[in-house]
């Protein structure tokens, strides 16, 4: 069960026709959307059967990735899952204020985030679990942001991921500054060769949804990033879904096509293929290291859970569309061909298993264990130069906090 | 830096010169830029143009394209990429071209600028300063002449100033950019071309602090303290000069600091004079003039003589140009005020 895509696919040169996905009445009794099979320009590398399929352009990319990489790659979108299922489940025992699921995204942010090197920076939304772990930031950190102990305080400079962002958009037009400021740094553009690239050259990658193209902050950083040749990669996930609108309520047109307008290349990965997201993420940051400006990367793939713990998706969305899209699976698609091309036997797939469910007792034991922050907390870091005033209020707040416990002593 | 360097780049630190408050701010960011290369501007026409009221003249030729830019049309770039770049290392400047444009900013301003210290716990700081030519008086059609202030001073984690004098300029403006903090810089625009000696090899005060500027007479009766801050100090200080004549002795505090208030300079005087007069152009209502008011009576309770008064602009949207006569304090305004006060 499945629906062609009907989005207007310009020739090169032509000009794109302001044509909506349009999904035909039986794809609507299906409970089906126009845009599910991503249409020809989806970049795959491997089919949801598990199957390589060649690409002239994007094979030299992963030309190291053999059967260990791979597991590499299986093994940290199976520990991110099962963080994420154990996430879910914390908060629905009250242990956490809220989840963000990534469920179904896992191909992704692991192979976007794969692709990064240590020295490049990457700005996510709150939903980049994965990139979080790919850029080896502590996942109970994560988890403290949706306990609400914590509001993005990991080391950025040793992980080069800045504070998740929660205002749709935001930090699209901060990771532009960043690559900027990489670029003003000469960071860019020093190899020799195009073909290759100088250890010293760095770029930035960006995170946001489908939901967020349609903020002004997003076309800011297209426009900036455009001008100024600034080495950031715009990754989109757009995983069909801003919380209830479908993306059909963003664009009338395909999200990649419309890098074209602001002048960089565009490109459709499918979101759900692991080996492909690293495969055309490490071609764009290259580009971009190499001062070819930025690159816009739509990851066609799909919400498989909810938008948060708060949200209900059986009020707007039909379960046969989940069922369509469990088909493409991001893990079981690379079990599949490390089964099929032996890759990996049944030891190796028990041991992972066996290995995430440990790091869910681990964060879970974390998790339930996490004191809350000292009433200090809230007065400190407000500036990062004294501030009296701030200094006052906090010692009046616990003076008063002490009197309590002095008159509960007095009882 | 340019082997010829402008006169410009000659007359910083030449000891006493007679500048304009544009001038100042000119040669502040010129000895900013000076003083650590990463320091950047950022803002529309900022660099050929030399900025709509020529604040940053000569400053791209001088240090180019890369550390002066010409920037898209885009506010809340313009602040988002500043935080960026602040997060990279960088010092920005940047210039929002008029008080009525930096909305489209406002977001970023509000939702990141102020808060990534605190959120990451200081592990990032955001040294950007936020430049807004602000205020009434020239004229202009709508959205050029309005004073936002208020509205910064209600978030926690930026700083917010505006000078009124061109020694100010000067030295305000390179503390600010040396500020580990965000700081808001608002610059009273009707007096850009305002004239002072300024000496720019005396050490400068801190910048988080009030003024007094003027002392009243100590053995008069008819005494009371004028504040204000930016435009108004010049209409405040001409008040006084005319109430001394009267035989009434104002006492004149600059705030400087708009947030967080530095307010010792006020409570001291209004013990002395047990009287209050705060005069903004911003409108009244949920206010800088309304904090004042409020921190006055709690500090200073047992020592006033008559309310807080406060001259301000109406609680209306800026009205169009030909009335702005009516909706800006004045001299007479001023004065009527402190004859109330000291009637009461």
């Amino acid at each position: 069960m499945s629906s062609p895509e009907t989005w207007t696919h310009p020739e090169p040169g032509a000009v794109p026709a302001a044509t909506a996905a349009q999904p035909t009445p039986e794809q609507v009794i299906a409970g089906l959307r126009a845009t599910t099979e991503g249409g020809i320009e989806l970049t795959q590398l491997l089919t949801p059967e598990g199957e390589r399929v060649a690409s002239p352009i994007f094979d030299g990319f992963v030309s190291d990735i053999g059967a260990e990489q791979l597991r590499g790659l299986y093994r940290d979108m199976v520990l991110v899952r099962r963080a994420d299922r154990e996430g879910n489940a914390l908060q629905r025992q009250g242990q956490l204020g809220i989840w963000v699921p990534l469920l179904g995204q896992e191909a992704a942010q692991i192979g976007s985030g794969r692709a990064l090197r240590p020295t490049d920076m990457a700005f996510p939304s709150y939903r980049e679990h994965g990139v979080a772990w790919a850029r080896g930031v502590d996942l109970k950190d994560i988890f403290g942001i949706f306990r609400c102990t914590d509001q993005g305080s990991w080391d950025f400079q040793g992980s080069r991921l800045h504070p998740y962002t929660i205002v749709i958009g935001n930090q699209v037009v901060n990771a532009v500054g960043y690559a900027m400021g990489q670029k003003f740094d000469g960071k860019v553009g020093n190899a020799s060769h195009e073909d290759t690239a100088a250890d010293s050259d760095e770029a930035t990658i960006t995170y946001f949804g489908d939901g967020a193209t349609s903020q002004g902050d997003v076309h800011e950083g297209f426009v900036w990033s455009s001008v100024y040749d600034a080495p950031v990669v715009f990754f989109c996930q757009n995983n069909q879904w801003a919380i209830s609108e479908p993306t059909e309520r963003q664009s009338r047109l395909p999200l990649y096509q419309r890098a074209r307008g602001y002048g960089f290349p565009g490109v459709r990965v499918d979101g759900n293929d692991v080996l492909a997201c690293l495969a055309v993420t490490r071609w764009a940051l290259h580009t971009c290291r190499n001062g070819n400006g930025p690159v816009l990367i739509e990851a066609f793939t799909y919400r498989m859970d909810a938008h948060t713990t708060s949200d209900d998706p059986t009020r707007y969305r039909l379960s046969e569309e989940l069922e369509v899209w469990r088909l493409k699976d991001p893990i079981e698609r690379v079990r599949a061909h490390l089964t099929r091309t032996e890759g990996a036997d049944q030891e190796f797939f028990d041991a992972v298993d066996a290995e995430a469910d440990e790091f869910a007792v681990e964060l879970r034991d974390y998790c339930v264990n996490m004191p809350d922050p000292p009433p200090e907390r809230i007065f400190s870091n407000v500036y990062a130069e004294p501030s009296p005033a701030l200094d006052a209020q906090r010692d009046s707040y616990l003076s008063y906090l002490a009197g309590f416990e002095s008159t509960a002593g007095e009882g | 830096m340019t082997a010829t360097m402008s006169r410009d780049a000659e007359q910083a630190g030449q000891g006493t010169q007679t500048l304009t408050i544009a001038k100042g701010l000119n040669l502040g960011l010129r000895a900013a830029m000076e003083a650590d290369n990463k320091v950047i501007l950022l803002g529309e026409d900022i660099g050929r143009l030399g900025g709509v009221f020529r604040v940053t003249d000569g400053l791209q030729k001088d240090f180019g394209e890369e550390r002066v830019l010409d920037t898209p049309l885009s506010e809340s770039g313009i602040i988002g990429a500043a935080i960026g770049l602040a997060v990279r290392g960088y010092r920005p400047v940047c210039e929002i071209q008029f008080d009525g444009f930096i909305f489209p900013g406002f977001d970023q301003i509000i939702s990141q600028l102020a808060k990534l210290h605190y959120r990451s716990e200081g592990r990032i700081s955001v040294p950007v300063v936020v430049r807004v030519p602000y205020g009434g008086g020239i004229g202009a059609v709508e959205h050029h002449s309005e004073s936002p202030e208020s509205l910064f001073c209600h978030i926690a984690g930026l700083k917010v100033v505006s000078c009124s004098n061109a020694t100010d300029a000067y030295w305000m403006m390179q503390q600010a950019i040396a500020s580990d903090d965000p700081v808001m810089f608002f610059e009273p625009k009707r007096r850009y071309w305002e004239k002072a000696d300024v000496d720019t090899t005396a050490e400068p005060g801190p910048l988080m602090a009030s003024r007094l500027v003027r002392r009243g007479d100590q053995n008069t009766t008819k005494r009371a303290t004028l504040v204000s801050y930016g435009p108004q100090m010049r209409t405040c200080l001409d008040a006084a000069t005319a109430a001394a004549e009267d035989g009434v002795s104002l006492d004149v505090i600059d705030l400087r600091s708009l947030s967080p208030l530095s307010l010792e300079p006020v409570f001291e005087s209004v013990r002395r004079t047990g009287r209050l007069v705060m005069v903004t152009e911003a409108p009244s209502e949920s206010s800088i003039s309304s904090e004042v008011a409020a921190r006055v009576q709690q500090e200073c309770f047992y020592s006033l003589e008559a309310p807080v008064h406060r001259v301000t602009g109406f609680d209306t949207p800026y009205p169009p140009a030909k009335l702005e006569e009516h909706y800006l304090p004045d001299l007479d305004r001023v004065l009527y005020a402190v004859d109330q006060t000291l009637a009461y």
